[in-house]
């Protein structure tokens, strides 16, 4: 895992203390709230419903067992002891006190975190797989090239006043599980016909209001020349990108009005002057950020372990988690170990100090100190031997961590909504609570099979509900709550964005209209589809039916 | 015109506060001062936008409130919540105390 | 109401004109917008003073590309400090262009974004604040940060070529 070096750190306490200032004028009323206000969306300081939200950077969902003991810490000190793990892998406090925010930040310096650029508009943090240096399936771990993306991001002078936030998102697997399709920039790595690993580069995908899947700018780019190319996209938007409308501003409205063939035209037009220049990367020096995430020291360990086996035969409850929430790992023996933030009935994506605590310890004495964040608002041990995981779903289970449940249907991604979100319509979470309680038992849900759900409390779409493959989004109809069912979406490489299905459903019908959707589906499908697959055979219509009847 | 109070976020914490009758500004809707009319909102509002509050609150801005019984409610659910904090924590916010 | 250049307080020494309208007598250094620079260039280069050109957010300084030797300022308006615009055009000025006059920061300029103006090649930032106060923000925003990650334009060593001098250096003391 990548360690700072004095300057990293440097950097970070400079921040601290530029905030820290800054701060201070604002409450000296040396700036004003409007000038402030950037100042401290630039350190992750938003203003919600009820206090002030604290977002902190996990850069590629990658932490280390100190840095997640540090961040149960800060719940405890500095919020009402909890947090909430977002879709962009970091975590954010609903309750500090701006006054003490200077002090948060400075005990996460001591950690090598931050909360640079989790706001404002700029580059946000860079999300990648969560199982990158552990999945069997990957072509190269991309998080290398996230740290690079990361300093070359960072305080970026021309680049800290875009049009609209930016967002990149880097998958080394081409099993997309960082949905790089609806990023600003999705990068995929693969091989081009010389053998050598580079990257796709796609443009203009997103969600918010104006959902769009993004298109290829480029088939490949090599390691070398990627610092440039970004470099030159976000060039192109920043002089080009448009500043009349709010909502019209990100790239992916370039991309549309202006088309991708005119963008690809400006884009390498501007990376033909810079290409050579001093943002090209050597391969020494790419070869220094791999050594950084070399893979752990693992041991030679045969693929099956006799007492793995026993446990399973033994344990139902085991047996079933380790069905749904353990993957395979590239190393024989090891395994990789989803931890669900979805208890049934539970908020999604929350964990308490304590709850961080427990996973950093076990992630130290099992998963060589590695944790990982997901999009999907789950935590990870990526490096789990077989014969340990008996031991840490049993400590994960007594901490009300030990949901079997990834991929399934209780496993939704939701914002916060208007239970804290100043921007929100509606509600989220406590719809994402009924439909996991209404789908609570096991046996039903895997039944079901994968299916993703996704909850956003407004336009905004934070819970990503136009690649569910249900997704609900929360809106305001006339003083109440009412929920808008799309379906069909998909964040995966064979991304979609959901199609509306009809007239929105009050609180009171919207898990109702959930439940006969499922059924539907399992009414319907052949034998080992999943939801989405039904739905892409048989199309809107059937589900529609269900839902409106003749209405 | 139904009832008005100004409420708005506290500089320091963020917490939600309203506009009580001698200027100050409270944690507890029930001390908010209200406007019962266009004109009296309007001064209200006035009040809480000079320049000077902005090293105190943030974001002032009328909501609509009924009476029921001793207490002031918001009419609208937003501000409902926002009144009394998180409903999937009522352990949080001002609900909790 | 002051300029701060090169750690000090300079004089206005410049009459900004706009789109239309008479031009000051033909000794006086005047900065006009780049529009009007492209419509009237010949006679404007014919001038006696100094010329400078004013870009606003939108406007194209490759359209510059003949004449930037012959400009001893370029000012960059910021309308709104939010629009971002004018850092792209200052690396492309200085870096591309290679514009060596003063390049200036004009319109909405306060102090925490003074440092990514520099970094992008600006040297010289008006500011509406009196003059003491103006020096005293540019000197306490330069000073700020002292670690850099992008290469750009402005000599600033960045992290990596810090990294890279420190490890070559490691290594011929290791051989």
């Amino acid at each position: 895992m990548y360690r700072y070096d004095d300057f990293d750190r440097q950097l970070v306490l400079e921040r601290t203390e530029q905030f820290r200032e800054q701060v201070k004028r604002r409450l000296a009323g040396d700036i004003t709230e409007e000038q402030f206000r950037p100042l401290r969306l630039m350190n992750g300081v938003y203003l919600q419903l009820h206090a002030y939200m604290l977002r902190v950077a996990v850069p590629y969902g990658t932490l280390r067992a100190d840095q997640l003991r540090q961040l149960g810490m800060i719940a405890r000190v500095y919020d009402k002891g909890y947090g909430h793990f977002t879709t962009r892998q970091n975590i954010q406090y609903n309750w500090p006190k701006l006054d003490e925010i200077p002090d948060a930040l400075l005990d996460l310096a001591k950690v090598e975190m931050h909360a640079i650029q989790t706001s404002g508009n700029c580059i946000r943090n860079t999300t990648t797989d969560q199982y990158a240096g552990a999945a069997a399936d990957e072509i190269e771990d991309p998080r290398p090239y996230c740290e690079l993306i990361r300093q070359w991001s960072t305080f970026h002078p021309e680049f800290t006043y875009l049009p609209r936030k930016f967002k990149i998102a880097v998958t080394g697997s081409p099993n997309d599980r960082a949905a790089v399709k609806v990023h600003d920039i999705g990068l995929r790595m693969h091989q081009n016909e010389a053998g050598e690993t580079g990257f796709e580069v796609l443009v203009g995908g997103g969600l918010g209001r104006t959902p769009f899947v993004g298109k290829t700018i480029r088939d490949f780019i090599g390691k070398n020349d990627l610092f440039s190319y970004l470099e030159a996209i976000l060039r192109v938007y920043n002089r080009f990108g448009r500043r009349d409308n709010k909502y019209k501003a990100r790239i992916k409205i370039l991309v549309h009005e202006e088309g991708i063939d005119k963008i690809r035209e400006l884009v390498e037009e501007e990376w033909s002057q810079i290409k050579d220049g001093s943002l090209r990367v050597d391969d020494a020096e790419i070869a220094h950020y791999i050594e950084q995430f070399a893979p752990p020291a693992f041991e030679a360990l045969s693929d099956d372990d006799a007492d793995f086996e026993r446990h399973k035969a033994e344990n139902r409850r085991f047996a079933n988690w380790v069905r749904s929430n353990v993957i395979e790992h590239k190393q024989p023996g090891y395994a990789i170990a989803n931890v669900s933030l979805k208890p049934i009935g539970g908020i999604p994506g929350d964990a308490t100090d304590t709850q961080m605590e427990l996973v950093a310890d076990l992630s130290e004495k099992y998963s060589f100190g590695d944790v990982r964040v997901t999009h999907e608002q789950n935590l990870v041990l990526p490096h789990v031997k077989k014969a340990d995981l008996f031991a840490v779903w049993s400590e994960l289970d007594k901490a009300d961590l030990g949901t079997a449940n990834l991929g399934y249907v209780t496993d939704i991604i939701s914002c916060p909504g208007l239970d804290y979100c100043a921007l929100a319509t509606a509600r989220s979470i406590p719809l994402s609570q009924r439909i996991s309680e209404r789908f609570g038992d096991l046996d039903r849900q895997h039944d079901i099979g994968e299916l993703k759900i996704k909850i956003s409390g407004c336009i905004n779409a934070c819970g990503h509900h136009h690649v569910g493959h249900i997704g609900i989004l929360g809106l305001d109809k006339r003083g109440k709550e009412f929920y808008q069912i799309t379906l069909g979406g998909d964040a995966s490489q064979d991304a979609s964005i959901g199609k509306i299905a009809g007239a929105g459903f009050s609180e009171a019908e919207v898990v109702d209209a959930i439940e006969s959707l499922v059924t539907k589906y399992i009414d319907i499908r052949d034998g080992g589809e999943r939801f989405i697959d039904t739905y892409r055979r048989v199309g809107m219509d059937p589900f529609k039916e269900v839902l409106y009847g003749d209405r | 015109m139904s009832l008005q109070v100004v409420t708005a976020n506290r500089l320091e914490d963020g917490l939600v506060v309203f506009l009580t009758s001698d200027g100050g500004w409270s944690e507890n809707i029930n001390d908010a001062r209200i406007a019962e009319d266009k004109e009296a909102a309007n001064a209200l509002l006035a009040e809480a936008s000079a320049p000077e509050l902005d090293i105190v609150i943030v974001g002032p801005y009328l909501i609509d409130v009924e009476q029921q019984g001793t207490d002031l409610v918001p009419t609208k659910y937003r501000e409902v919540l926002r009144t009394k904090g998180p409903s999937v924590r009522e352990d949080l916010g001002y609900q909790a105390v | 109401m002051a300029i701060v250049k090169n750690d000090s307080l300079i004089e206005q020494e410049w009459i900004t004109v706009d789109a239309e309208g008479d031009l000051p007598s033909s000794d006086e250094n005047i900065i006009v917008p780049l529009a009007r620079f492209k419509e009237e260039r010949d006679s404007l280069l014919g001038r006696n003073g100094g010329l400078g050109v004013e870009l606003n957010p939108g406007d194209t300084p490759e359209d510059l590309a003949g004449d930037i030797d012959r400009l001893s300022i370029i000012t960059v308006n910021f309308p709104a400090y939010t629009d971002g615009r004018g850092y792209s055009y200052g690396r492309v000025l200085r870096e591309r262009m290679g514009f060596t006059g003063e390049l200036r920061a004009v319109g909405d300029v306060l102090r925490d974004q003074i440092l990514l103006m520099h970094r992008c090649g600006f040297d010289a930032y008006d500011l509406q604040v009196d003059g003491e106060v103006a020096l005293d923000k540019v000197r306490a925003a330069l000073k700020e940060m002292t670690v850099y990650y992008q290469p750009t334009g402005d000599g600033r060593a960045t992290a990596q070529s810090l990294r890279e001098r420190r490890r070559a250096a490691l290594e011929q003391k290791a051989s």
